[in-house]
């Protein structure tokens, strides 16, 4: 699948498009198809995000995983501190990068 | 420490409104992105993989108490309670929001700091010697010239579009702790015959992907032309930096393809120019900006004895403590490497204890190492123990220094937009392996150095082991280098060979620590018998 994401404009936390907004966690970001450019210049336009771009991924039964560790590291926060990531209860988020 | 005058003042402020208006633009939706980026990365506001990442200026390393405080109180106002001391001798917060960045430079013009030119091809922090003003080897203290050279540099409307990013460091002793030939410009105070003091040039040096170290071009440039000398050698690179290709832009590529004979030629066939064009600026204001770096009132008569009893102190004491020029003194380096830790992060709570301990005994002095450790220069020797004391009690009493356990990673793939793999991790896992007192007593001065990608941020090359992290096909995967230096025998580290994954480089420097202890003479360091008996044993015995 075909996955958008960028950084909020006011904030920079990475976000997802889930199909009608944005959203910080990966697991809501739909498949975008070919329409990525169209929402990413509309998206950026409206200053809701900026530096956008698309990315592979693939939805299992976990959610949805980007493709590359890099994305995935974006997606969950700095592996080396659990409590700044978006699963801060679970010390073993951090396996879901590698 | 220097002051700020009315025009330093005045230059900060202006920037801070200017900023200020410009985030106004760009939320308001005057500024594209494309038109603020430049703005943006000019004020040290990088995008990185989370979020905005603000870097801050240190110039030279050096720090009064109220900047340290100041700087803790950053972080709990503004990030999330911990900011990260980089190897360009700066601090890093990793989670700034725009809208607030003008409200944090405004803090920071307050305390005569600011975060211009910690981007962009421009002449970045000038970084210097942790030991200044304190060394008992040194010549006189750099910082004045520093400083000099960060007064010529800032807003330089000539050199504020070069090439590439530029970078000098400045020295004044015979040990070169700020890794002065691995610079752009690298500086060393020197006196002549005459006992004059004066500069000496090293050109073209750097880490990234090319890494090379720089030849000495000019032996002594007298005081009264120091700026000028400078001004002749980015002259040159300005006008003839390869513009075309960003990976071969940088000025060793320019004073490798020429050729130091005919790079230095065109250095002084511009020198003799600007000499007639009267640039440098008088040495009246030399002369001023030294006035700010007049030794602190040292208590005379200080006493040098130390009671050494309690073994943990007695070991930090021996790891961790340095000569000082003034008897009765002596140069304390916090570890910002605890085992298991994340190297150069410290709390907002840590950040503000340091500038409370600096302030209570130090001379209200702190510097930033390239290692991104933090130093009280001058503490008497009659209060280290209950300086220790108070460090231990936060965490911060780590007796490593210059250790396989004091090691400088960057911020790897966890933070960085350009890494290729997580540099910290590793770094963990090699400080949980390696850190105990035991085992880094066995292996003594082992200088470990990790890059998350090419850029070298982490001065892999430099390291008498280097970790060099690149990606294979989205996995992370290691690079192994032995042989780096970064001090008066710079040398560049070796691969040893085909990469490894995290486990495996573990494992590799492990046996490559076996091999050095089999091989050992004498006191060898590792990186001494490393140079005695080459690569070949090293290579055999991690690859079989």
């Amino acid at each position: 699948m075909k996955i958008l994401t960028g950084n909020d404009l006011k904030s920079g936390a990475v976000v997802w498009w889930d199909g009608s907004e944005w959203s910080k966690y990966v697991n809501s970001a739909e498949d975008v198809g070919d329409n990525g450019d169209a929402i990413i210049a509309r998206e950026e336009g409206a200053r809701r995000v900026f530096s956008a771009y698309v990315i592979d991924g693939e939805r299992d039964a976990n959610g949805v995983r980007p493709a590359h560790i890099k994305e995935r590291i974006r997606a969950l926060g700095p592996t080396v501190r659990p409590d700044l990531t978006l699963k801060p209860g679970d010390p073993d988020a951090g396996n879901w990068v590698i | 420490m220097y002051k700020y005058d009315q025009y330093d003042q005045q230059m900060v402020d202006t920037r801070v409104a200017e900023f200020r208006d410009q985030v106004r633009r760009r939320l308001g939706g005057q500024l594209t992105e494309e038109q603020f980026r430049p703005l943006r990365l000019q004020n040290g506001l990088y995008l990185q993989l989370h979020a905005y990442m603000l870097r801050v200026a240190v110039p030279y390393g050096t720090l009064n108490s109220a900047q340290m405080t100041a700087l803790g109180d950053i972080a709990d106002k503004y990030d999330r309670g911990y900011g990260h001391f980089t190897t360009r001798q700066n601090i890093q917060y990793n989670w700034i929001k725009l809208e607030e960045t003008p409200d944090i430079l405004a803090d920071l013009a307050a305390i005569e700091m600011h975060a211009i030119q910690t981007s962009g091809n421009c002449i970045r922090n000038i970084s210097s010697d942790q030991f200044a003003g304190a060394a008992a080897d040194e010549v006189v203290d750099p910082r004045p010239y520093a400083e000099l050279l960060r007064q010529w540099s800032s807003f330089h409307p000539e050199f504020l579009v070069l090439p590439r990013k530029f970078k000098f460091a400045v020295i004044a002793s015979e040990t070169d702790r700020a890794a002065m030939k691995l610079h752009d410009i690298g500086i060393k105070m020197v006196k002549n015959a005459a006992g004059e003091v004066g500069a000496q040039f090293y050109v073209g040096g750097g880490m990234g992907r090319t890494p090379m170290i720089a030849p000495m071009i000019r032996e002594f440039v007298p005081l009264d032309q120091l700026i000028t000398y400078a001004e002749a050698c980015l002259r040159v690179y300005n006008r003839y930096g390869r513009r075309d290709n960003k990976y071969k832009a940088r000025i060793k590529i320019l004073v490798h393809e020429l050729g130091k004979e005919e790079y230095t030629r065109q250095v002084e066939e511009e020198f003799a120019h600007l000499l007639g064009q009267d640039i440098e600026p008088p040495i009246a204001e030399l002369e001023r900006i030294k006035t700010h770096f007049t030794d602190p009132a040292f208590e005379v008569g200080a006493p040098d004895d130390l009671d050494l009893t309690d073994p943990d102190f007695r070991l930090w004491v021996e790891r961790n403590c340095h000569t000082h020029k003034q008897p009765g003194y002596s140069v304390a380096t916090v570890s910002l490497k605890p085992v298991g830790g994340i190297p150069g992060d410290a709390s907002a709570d840590q950040i503000r204890l340091m500038a409370q301990l600096a302030k209570d005994y130090s001379l209200d002095e702190l510097r930033v190492t390239h290692a991104q450790n933090i130093v009280f220069p001058h503490v008497r020797k009659a209060d280290l123990y209950t300086v220790w004391k108070a460090l231990d009690e936060a965490e911060l009493s780590t007796a490593n220094l210059d250790t396989v356990g004091d090691i400088i990673a960057c911020p790897g793939l966890d933070y960085c937009s350009l890494a290729n793999a997580r540099s910290i991790p590793l770094a963990q896992k090699i400080s949980q392996a390696f850190g105990s007192a035991e085992k880094q007593s066995e292996l003594g001065e082992l200088k470990l150095k990790i890059s998350g990608c090419i850029n070298a941020c982490g001065h892999h090359h430099a390291g008498h082991i280097g970790v060099l992290g690149v990606d294979r096909k989205g996995v992370e995967n290691y690079q192994l280098l032995l042989g780096g230096s970064e001090g008066a025998d710079t040398s560049l580290g070796q691969i040893t060979g085909r990469g490894f994954d995290e486990d495996g480089v573990v494992e590799a420097i492990e046996t490559a620590t076996q091999v050095y202890l089999s091989n050992k003479q004498g006191e060898e360091r590792f990186l001494d018998t490393y140079r005695r008996i080459g690569m070949a044993p090293f290579k055999e015995a991690i690859y079989g």
